[in-house]
């Protein structure tokens, strides 16, 4: 793994892989979508429950993509590494934008489930707190003009919320339960029937095939951007 | 207490940003010498200063403080032992200059506080604020604390800059006292008319 | 006068002068106070519900206000230098400038905030939970409060990026603190959101000096 964490070996090891990852979201996704169509409907819910299959791989995304942030982070704290800054810096954008998926779905998925656009769930909760976090970091990223600098805060503020996501997430559940107002989604999730996991589990693997070349296209940007900079200011110098 | 007798750079380069400020610079600076740093605008010069002082992660290389015997210090010893005086004078606007006096001369580790306010003719500054001061005044408030707080190590980022001849002439006197009982100088400056042996030049 | 009591010195002194010190932070939370009251259309009594959010939103927004200038105003004048070469770990530095910030802005506040509950219609009888929940969520607010102030450091806009960065850390203290003072308004079991409280603050107590320590010298180098 370390190995790769070399910017000229990433490059290189990469570039064949992008096209097949987005390739394979392709595919997956239009398979998903296929089985998202013909599977059947829930007694209950009717066709609304093909939501979920936007949905809950969306809530799970963007969580995952939280998780590789912090921990690119920590590696960009650690070791200093560049390449795990721009990891960190690329998983932030695609992060945020499963996240606000993950929120519009629940809102149109709540509006017929619940009758309203908006409950506060404590997982709709905690998923609306986890966009905040991706807000504050690409906040600090933005205000910071040395990039360097900005680099390090930014790493500081990943790990931070790393940390802190879980004991946010128990706070938000604990105030849930305390409140013990009627919930209509029970702890462990609505309980899903066999029908629906060959929908679910193929959205949930074109979902991470679609971060990973998102994530790993926005790395190649960043460590190509770099280059471009570092060119220009060594041709400046030169001048 | 380890005094440090010695500071090696080897190979050193930094970078700001994207940008090289400089590479390979290989130095030597020993007890008893004072070093005048010199080079164009954005040479590096503060930035040396700063990787010195251990707040610049230098690029490429090494800086290696050692003692009387030769031992390496580790470097967040060497920094309790170091003043770092920049184009900044750290002085709290809104507090009074005796209180800012006493703060340095305790936090950096010294207790010649008085020897420091007769040295620099500060006693009728001491219960003005530091907002009143003029830009002289506040530097020679700064100098005091490296009269206040012996350390052996002195990185001075253009010390002379804000004052007139007669300050600049005690600022010299300071820098020769202090090689003289065995401390080390390195001092970014334009004017090498501090009476400096020596100079180490960064060029582009 | 050892290294560290001076800095205490200096940190109250600065904290209690700079930016208004405890008269601007308690204006505020009685300026936070008073808008909801005026901008509820139900009339006075519809409000006494929500005394204790609104208390609680008040007092979380008015420890992040006077935090932007805590790191800045030494970066600005050059100390922040000098305190990273003192005899203490910057670590420490980190924490004393936390806790002097804590009693020239979380201490005030929190002796406010039964004031503000009381008068907004909280039971009297709250009134020392209130004060003793302000009092460790406080701290808990200007620990984190102060990671966020380093983290802001050398940064455009830095109180809004502040407010941003840090107020969605500050749901754990919020949450534990309100229930709190809920239930003892209530008459009910106030014994586990206490105990989570403190844990809670406990946790940034540890956190902040390292990832405040590591933010700043993001900032210097």
């Amino acid at each position: 793994m370390f190995g790769l964490a070399n910017p000229q070996r990433f490059m290189a090891f990469t570039r064949p892989l992008v096209p097949l990852l987005w390739a394979a979201a392709g595919v997956l996704l239009a398979l998903g979508a296929w089985f998202s169509f013909t599977a059947p409907e829930d007694y209950q819910q009717g066709d609304t429950v093909r939501i979920m299959f936007v949905h809950v791989p969306a809530a799970t995304l963007g969580l995952g993509a939280y998780a590789a942030l912090g921990v690119s982070s920590f590696f960009a704290l650690v070791f200093r590494h560049a390449l795990a800054d721009a990891a960190a810096r690329a998983a932030a954008l695609p992060g945020a934008a499963f996240t606000l998926l993950a929120l519009i779905t629940g809102s149109l998925w709540g509006k017929p489930m619940w009758g309203t656009w908006w409950v506060w769930d404590a997982r709709l909760t905690s998923v609306f707190i986890l966009f905040l976090f991706y807000l504050g970091y690409m906040a600090l990223r933005a205000a910071i003009d040395d990039e360097a600098r900005a680099a390090r805060s930014a790493a500081v503020l990943g790990l931070v919320g790393l940390i802190n996501l879980p004991i946010v997430r128990f706070s938000v559940d604990w105030w849930n339960t305390l409140h013990q107002r009627a919930s209509l989604i029970r702890a462990d999730g609505p309980s899903i029937d066999g029908a629906f996991l060959p929908a679910l589990l193929t959205m949930m693997a074109a979902y991470g095939a679609l971060f990973l070349a998102l994530w790993i296209t926005g790395i190649r940007t960043e460590v190509d951007r770099r280059r471009v900079v570092a060119a220009r200011a060594r041709a400046a110098a030169g001048a | 207490m380890h005094v440090i007798a010695a500071v090696e750079m080897s190979r050193l380069g930094i970078a700001r940003g994207d940008r090289s400020l400089f590479q390979d610079l290989d130095a030597r600076l020993e007890a008893g010498q004072a070093v005048a740093l010199t080079g164009a605008n954005g040479a590096g010069k503060t930035s040396l200063l700063r990787a010195l002082a251990g707040f610049i992660r230098p690029a490429e290389g090494t800086v290696r403080f050692t003692d009387a015997a030769g031992a390496e210090i580790e470097a967040e010893t060497a920094r309790r032992r170091i003043h770092l005086l920049g184009h900044l004078d750290g002085l709290r606007p809104g507090a009074r200059v005796r209180d800012e006096l006493a703060f340095h001369a305790a936090w950096l580790g010294g207790g010649a506080a008085e020897a420091a306010v007769e040295r620099l003719s500060l006693e009728p500054l001491l219960e003005l604020e530091v907002r009143k001061l003029s830009a002289g005044q506040r530097r020679r408030v700064a100098l005091a604390r490296l009269v206040a707080a012996p350390r052996p190590l002195w990185l001075l980022d253009e010390p002379g800059a804000p004052l007139d001849a007669r300050w600049r002439g005690v600022l010299a006197e300071l820098i020769a006292e202090h090689t003289a009982a065995g401390g080390l100088a390195l001092i970014a400056t334009h004017e090498p008319a501090h009476g400096l042996a020596r100079t180490l030049e960064l060029s582009v | 006068m050892s290294a560290l009591t001076q800095l205490i010195r200096r940190e109250i002194t600065g904290a209690w002068q700079g930016g208004g010190g405890p008269l601007m932070a308690c204006g505020f939370l009685a300026c936070a106070a008073v808008l909801p009251p005026l901008a509820s259309d139900a009339g006075p009594g519809a409000l006494v519900e929500a005394a204790l959010p609104i208390t609680w939103l008040a007092l979380a927004l008015a420890s992040l206000l006077s935090l932007e200038r805590l790191f800045e105003r030494d970066l600005d004048d050059g100390s922040l230098d000098l305190l990273s070469l003192g005899p203490a770990p910057l670590e420490a530095v980190v924490l004393i400038k936390a806790l002097a910030h804590f009693l020239a802005n979380g201490a005030p506040l929190a002796l406010a905030a039964p004031v503000c509950a009381v008068s907004l219609g909280a039971p009297a009888g709250a009134a020392p939970m209130i004060l003793l929940a302000a009092l460790i969520a406080g701290l808990g607010f200007t620990l984190t409060g102060t990671l966020g102030a380093a983290l802001a450091l050398g940064a455009r806009r830095g109180g809004l990026l502040i407010a941003v960065t840090v107020l969605p850390l500050l749901i754990p203290p919020l949450i534990f603190g309100a229930a709190a003072t809920a239930q003892a308004a209530g008459g009910g079991d106030f014994g586990p959101a206490l105990i989570l409280l403190i844990a809670y603050t406990l946790f940034a107590l540890a956190l902040t000096p390292l990832a405040g320590a590591a933010a700043v010298r993001a900032a210097q180098g």
